[in-house]
């Protein structure tokens, strides 16, 4: 009995202790949360082949103008579409066009989506370094990915399974490639399906038999450099037209490289105050000069024009 | 002392009261579950009306976004599900119940203090940990071995979920192995047999119903698991022929396509019908192992 009270007289401490410290840090978060809402605050979601870029854009952002915080997450272009049409998001990235099923859904429930082209990408087809073929045409890389040719032989290469990376379906390049590349067809049911193109990058990079395609800002490394183990190939249109490589600036510029694509962000409606001034950002001289930076490519007169239309 | 003086008229309440507390959260935990099954049939319904239950039954071909035509057959996935946790349980229901052995019979009590909770540790470890060490050190390791291109298949999954179903195997094997009574041992013992052959002839027998719980109740836990076999299998939705083959899970395609699917589409009801699927699996499982292990108990009392 007597043991059992001292061991009680001693509990007691800790116990107040800790009910003290838990109430400390609640009475913390209360006062801190209110601070933190003043400051505006920007959800932006979607395309993974994004979600460096404008991540990197929004962190240049943020320390010009400290009164926004940008919160970027990935999760693919689908993902984001369905966040602007949820309302869960300010800012939806997406790599492909909207689906019309997703336009239908989004006027049945008010949401009137905006879109803006930040940026140009030139999607990449990239193998391991150790194969020896540099060249495609866009026949052969659908064919590839359909599934109908099965060997690197037959493309002059080493005797060897094709071994398939791709995106998985909610992604806007896994769409973007099926409908101007597979012209429409199914993938291949051997496609790997990976979670990013980070992903993409580590297993061929590791699969001396792989392939895969990825935004072009993912083929460079964190300094900028070429990414070791890995190589872009050169895209012919057809059988006749030059070669042309994603990584030739002026052959993107000039549409002369065969698959490249705006990149988009949309809202809904008219754009608040705070989002329109980061895509002005964005869309600046200054935003775009990180956009080349981080390997994508300026966007085009055109659709600059579109996008200030937008912005009204 | 405490509780003689606590007795009277305001503990028989406060007894009353809590007796009903635990009675509820008992009910709320049915209920749930009752809740869970019923929103699963309700959201599936509209999906075997849309898709027909012959496609989704039969079809091995899984393409609800396909720009020809969408398909949704679930068996190409139930395959990869039921291989990966056979494999699984293949690896680690022999090893499993080796260490249980090992840990209730021959162990000293030492060795036993040490092991036990490193065992239950390997519980804790996160599930997408466990797929990054699938990722990029047994696809790699399996790739060199097998000479293979690459390490994403169904084998790197089994091996990962073996891992993960262990601590569940040994903690209940161990425990329906202390479960038999002492007399049996010790009389099998007196009769000369040494530790091995009371361990294989007496106590396993004895306690093989609670061993064979632990191996429901590790396979309910591989059947489930997501994240690891999202990241290591490689996600391929072909029909599977082998284990060194890429292999797509019903939990995986769940967590890849629930994330962009618009709401009340019918590609959003079939990923409830996968669900439903999984549910009724799983369910079965647990409820076997249930069984078997009260079985069990009544036996031994």
């Amino acid at each position: 009995m007597k043991g059992q009270s001292k061991i009680k007289k001693h509990q007691k401490p800790v116990a107040w202790l800790l009910t003290a410290g838990l109430s400390l840090i609640l009475l913390a978060v209360f006062l801190v949360s209110p601070v933190s809402a003043q400051r505006k605050m920007v959800q932006i979601k979607g395309s993974d082949t994004m979600v460096n870029l404008v991540q990197i854009l929004a962190e240049e952002y943020m320390t010009k103008y400290p009164g926004t915080a940008l919160a970027v997450v990935g999760g693919g272009s689908g993902t984001g579409i369905a966040a602007i049409i949820n309302g869960t998001c300010d800012l939806a990235n997406h790599s492909r066009d909207w689906k019309k099923s997703e336009l239908d859904l989004a006027y049945e429930k008010g949401v009137r989506p905006r879109i803006f082209a930040i940026a140009v990408d030139a999607l990449s087809i990239v193998v391991n370094e150790k194969n020896p073929i540099d060249t495609l045409t866009m026949a052969q890389v659908g064919s590839i990915f359909r599934g109908e040719i099965k060997n690197w032989k037959v493309l002059g290469g080493p005797d060897g399974k094709i071994s398939l990376y791709g995106r998985q379906s909610n992604s806007g390049t896994y769409s973007f490639l099926q409908e101007h590349v597979l012209n429409n067809k199914n993938y291949s049911p051997e496609v790997k399906e990976m979670n990013g193109n980070a992903q993409i990058i580590e297993a061929v990079t590791q699969d001396a038999a792989g392939i895969g395609y990825v935004g072009v800002g993912y083929v460079y490394d964190d300094r900028g450099q070429l990414r070791k183990g890995i190589k872009v190939l050169k895209i012919k249109k057809d059988e006749n037209s030059p070669e042309y490589s994603p990584l030739d600036k002026d052959a993107v510029y000039s549409a002369k490289y065969a698959i490249s694509r705006p990149l988009y962000q949309s809202t809904n409606g008219k754009p608040s105050a705070a989002v329109s001034q980061f895509l002005q950002f964005e869309l600046s001289p200054e935003g775009q000069a990180i956009v080349e930076r981080e390997g994508f490519f300026r966007i085009g007169k055109d659709l600059m024009e579109q996008n200030e239309k937008n912005l009204r | 002392m405490r509780s003689v003086k606590k007795k009277g008229v305001f503990g028989d309440v406060r007894e009353g009261f809590i007796h009903r507390l635990f009675q509820a959260s008992g009910m709320l935990a049915i209920l749930i579950l009752a809740g869970i099954l019923a929103l699963l049939l309700y959201t599936s319904v509209p999906a075997f009306k849309e898709i027909g239950f012959k496609e989704f039954l039969t079809s091995t071909r899984w393409d609800p976004t396909s720009p020809e035509k969408p398909e949704y057959g679930f068996l190409s996935m139930l395959a990869s599900t039921v291989m990966i946790t056979m494999g699984a349980m293949l690896l680690a229901f022999p090893l499993g119940v080796a260490v249980a052995s090992y840990l209730s019979d021959v162990a000293s009590p030492r060795v036993r203090e040490i092991v036990k909770p490193i065992v239950e540790l390997l519980a804790a470890i996160p599930s997408v940990v466990v797929g990054f060490i699938g990722l990029n050190l047994v696809g790699p390791f399996l790739a060199r071995i097998f000479n293979l291109s690459n390490g994403l298949n169904a084998l790197n999954g089994s091996l990962l979920l073996a891992i993960m179903a262990l601590p569940t195997i040994i903690s209940i094997s161990e425990d329906s192995l202390n479960a038999v009574p002492a007399a049996y041992s010790e009389a099998s013992l007196a009769l000369g047999a040494n530790v091995w052959q009371t361990l294989i002839k007496i106590k396993i027998p004895a306690a093989a119903s609670g061993i064979m719980a632990s191996l429901m109740l590790g396979m309910g836990r591989a059947i489930g698991e997501t994240m690891t076999v999202l990241m290591a299998t490689g996600n391929a939705r072909a029909f599977p022929h082998g284990f060194l083959q890429s292999v797509r899970t019903l939990t995986a395609n769940i967590a890849i396509e629930l994330g962009e699917v618009p709401f009340f589409s019918t590609h959003y009801y079939a990923l409830f019908a996968l669900g439903l699927v999984l549910f009724l699996i799983t369910f079965f499982i647990n409820l076997s192992a249930d069984v078997i292990l009260e079985k069990q108990k009544r036996k031994l009392q």
